[in-house]
């Protein structure tokens, strides 16, 4: 064996050792990448557009929930139903102003542009302005460097998979992640929201023509995909801390994890992002952590040359 | 309520209402974590003068401006059409006589002595800098990225990635990196130039070729995305690239043909020239490139390339031919920029930077190579200006903020830019009454 076999069989020696660790902190990584994806993926869904200003929502989420945490945690860390308490409150409060800002951002940035049926590369252009405006707004406002959030619960290992200790924050984002992408699935596969969002993702004329009302749906839509990005800003917020940079990377994962799965498909999108996560959490062992952004491009790269459509392939309209 | 919104007035007054909160906003006090509200606070009881007459709080300032856009916004709607009549009138005869070949050329000719003279005319030591570092060299970059986004359509959000590869070919080639110079030799700038546009270029079609074939906004996220990954790597490789600190060993140009000696110092006036003179090139290299039978390509590619497809016209060739000419351009200005300030650092490849030459493509006019001389001319020396000069309570970081809101306003009232390519005017109003392929966005009042 060469110099090569020996780096690679070093290296999966210590994959088998904290293969559970890594897996379970990536999956954990890789739900809030979900969580934003699906955001991408229903915006593209309805109006074939990226949603550049995505990055600065899940950054207005991760402000709302900093805030919350600051006025109500006290100097001891909570625990037991008071940290239950102050979790879900502050994953409300980063939806609701997620969603909050993604109305905004529709009514402001995007609204006049269909109005006047402006060329796509308008509404780039337009998004990225938002984007920008937003993520300097915040800066201005609450400061330029990063700031840690008052903990809402005490974080240690609470049980072993296969040895590995699993740390409460993964417990608290696997369970988050898990209730919100089941009542997601449930809304738009049974309410009249998620039908009239995939009538309108599969052909807006016809849908508009049974009554659909497509303004309000596209409204509703980033309202859906605001919130979910709103929360999972707050949980990131939880662990990494908040800034007004925090969104891009995360966005631009998550964008990578919609397309891993097929954009404009929403479970494409969920598992999209599971994968991502795992996959960079894994890659830590043969890359140095500085380069886990690149691994994570090289697979948007990656992706995009061999299997432009993702794994699930799109599915527009057929959104769930 | 939805009654009293739907009254046009009410909702032009609201606009301008929450139009001038927001830039009370922008231009207020700054905030931190730890007083999150004292922004807020301050944008609106901060003391403020109404224009030297009284003093007052500055919310009673935006209020009346807000009163002041709301007549000027409703009367221009009626009276705007008659306003607009009388400039075209008057604007007619000058207009008439630059489309004549002397007229034109007196143009060019007055254009450039101005150029020339500059330098003698504005002897301000920040100012002459600036002529440089801020404004020659964004308007190469502009012309560049106009290639990009203007002709071809594509939005290219890593410019500075071109730029960064541009300038650390420069670094490697004349021997000012940690990693040995190619042969062994170090290299005059001038040597640079084209090993960087080759890189630059080699680096744009590995990039482009795969992306360029999928949708326009996927060529958005990855040249975002690669933007960051090379500065990632400038940060990391610090055998190669110094690391974070870069360097600043770079020597400045210099000439040495026969008996002509002569070295480029640190007063920029010599810089300005130099760069004037690759302005000028390029000026003239694009100019004749949009009228060529690959500027048409461009054109017919950007109106419906579906139709231009069925012509017989590669759209990927093209487009990855534009997306390579708008990264040699950059790497090109990463050159000049290294040799003028000898140090580079990863640290100063920033998105920021991509998106401020974007901010000058649009403002001045997407494919309008005037509007986006212009639109580079006139932000640099804006920003620069509030650089020089902060009104009160003005940081340097707020820029940032207005280029932003500046994307958003002009992709709402004003998309073809300050001055607007005639092609691309006529494209936007045909692509919004729905003709060509351009439009793939829904638009909400489908029939």
């Amino acid at each position: 064996m060469g110099a090569f076999g020996h780096y690679l069989t070093g290296h999966f020696a210590t994959l088998r050792l904290e293969f559970w660790a890594l897996f379970i902190g990536g999956l954990a990584n890789g739900v809030l990448y979900g969580m934003v994806a699906v955001g991408y993926t229903l915006v593209y869904g309805v109006l074939r557009l990226i949603n550049f200003a995505h990055s600065e929502i899940f950054m207005s989420g991760g402000f709302a929930g900093y805030f919350v945490m600051k006025a109500l945690v006290g100097t001891a860390v909570p625990s037991g139903m008071a940290s239950v308490g102050l979790i879900v409150l502050g994953t409300l409060v980063g939806g609701f102003v997620g969603a909050f800002m993604a109305t905004l951002v529709e009514r402001v940035a995007y609204r006049p542009l269909r109005r006047r049926h402006a060329p796509a590369l308008a509404y780039l252009i337009s998004a990225i302005g938002a984007s920008y405006f937003l993520y300097n707004m915040a800066g201005k406002e609450f400061g330029r460097v990063p700031i840690s959030m008052p903990q809402p619960y005490i974080n240690h290992p609470i049980v072993h998979i296969f040895g590995a200790p699993v740390q409460m924050y993964y417990v608290i984002i696997l369970l988050a992640g898990a209730v919100m992408f089941l009542a997601l699935d449930r809304i738009v596969a049974k309410t009249k929201l998620g039908r009239s969002i995939r009538a309108v993702a599969q052909d807006a004329e016809t849908a508009s023509l049974m009554g659909v009302n497509i303004d309000r749906t596209i409204v509703l839509t980033f309202i859906v995909g605001g919130a979910l990005g709103g929360a999972a800003g707050f949980l990131f917020g939880m662990g990494t801390g908040v800034s007004n940079t925090m969104g891009f990377v995360p966005a631009l994962k998550a964008f990578t994890a919609a397309v891993l799965g097929g954009i404009g498909n929403l479970r494409g999108a969920m598992i999209g992002g599971f994968l991502l996560g795992v996959v960079e959490s894994l890659s830590v062992v043969f890359v140095q952590a500085a380069y886990m952004d690149v691994v994570a491009f090289g697979i948007l790269v990656a992706v995009l040359l061999f299997r432009p459509t993702g794994i699930l392939g799109e599915r527009l309209g057929r959104a769930a | 309520m939805k009654r009293i919104f739907a009254n046009v007035h009410v909702k032009r007054l609201f606009s301008a209402f929450a139009a001038l909160a927001v830039l009370e906003l922008m231009t207020g006090p700054p905030g931190s974590a730890l007083s999150p509200t004292a922004g807020f606070t301050g944008s609106f009881r901060e003391a403020a003068s109404f224009f030297g007459l009284f003093r007052t709080q500055r919310w009673v300032v935006f209020f009346f401006l807000a009163l002041v856009i709301f007549a000027v916004w409703s009367t221009w709607l009626t009276w705007g059409e008659r306003v607009r009549g009388v400039a075209v009138k008057a604007l007619s005869v000058p207009r008439a006589a630059t489309h004549t070949r002397p007229g034109r050329w007196g143009i060019y000719v007055a254009l450039l002595a101005l150029a020339l003279l500059l330098p003698h005319l504005i002897t301000d030591p920040f100012w002459q800098a600036a002529m440089v570092e801020q404004i020659s060299v964004y308007v190469l970059l502009a012309l560049g990225l106009n290639v990009v986004v203007g002709f071809a359509g594509l939005l290219d959000l890593g410019f500075v990635a071109f730029y960064a590869i541009g300038a650390y070919t420069t670094a490697w080639v004349t021997g000012a990196l940690p990693t040995a110079a190619p042969f062994g030799i170090h290299f005059n700038n001038f040597y640079a130039i084209p090993i960087a546009i080759a890189l630059a270029m080699g680096a744009g079609i590995i990039l482009g070729a795969p992306t360029l074939r999928l949708r326009g906004d996927y060529l958005a996220i990855v040249t975002l995305g690669f933007g960051e990954i090379i500065t990632i790597f400038a940060n990391n490789l610090y055998g190669i690239t110094g690391g974070s600190q870069g360097t600043n060993t770079i020597p400045h140009f210099s000439l040495h043909v026969g008996p002509i000696k002569y070295l480029w110092g640190l007063t920029p006036v010599p810089y300005y020239y130099l760069t004037i003179v690759f302005v000028i090139l390029f000026l003239i290299g694009f100019k004749l490139l949009e009228h060529s039978r690959v500027g048409r390509a461009w054109t017919a590619i950007r109106e419906d390339e579906v139709a231009a497809e069925s012509v017989g016209i590669n759209p990927l060739k093209y487009k990855v031919m534009a997306f390579a000419i708008g990264a040699s351009t950059a790497g090109f200005a990463g050159v000049v920029t290294a040799s003028q300030s000898n140090t580079i650092f990863p640290s100063s490849f920033t998105l920021q930077f991509s998106i401020n030459i974007l901010v000058l493509v649009i403002f001045g006019g997407m494919g309008s190579i005037t509007g986006v001389v212009l639109g580079a001319i006139v932000i640099q020396t804006g920003s620069m200006y509030l650089l020089h000069t902060p009104p009160s309570g003005y940081q340097p970081q707020d820029l940032y903020i207005y280029l932003g809101a500046l994307l958003v306003v002009m992709m709402i009232f004003r998309p073809a830019g300050l001055v607007p390519s005639r092609r691309r005017h006529r494209e936007i109003g045909l692509a919004e009454k729905g003709e060509g392929h351009m439009n793939e966005v829904l638009t909400g009042d489908t029939p």
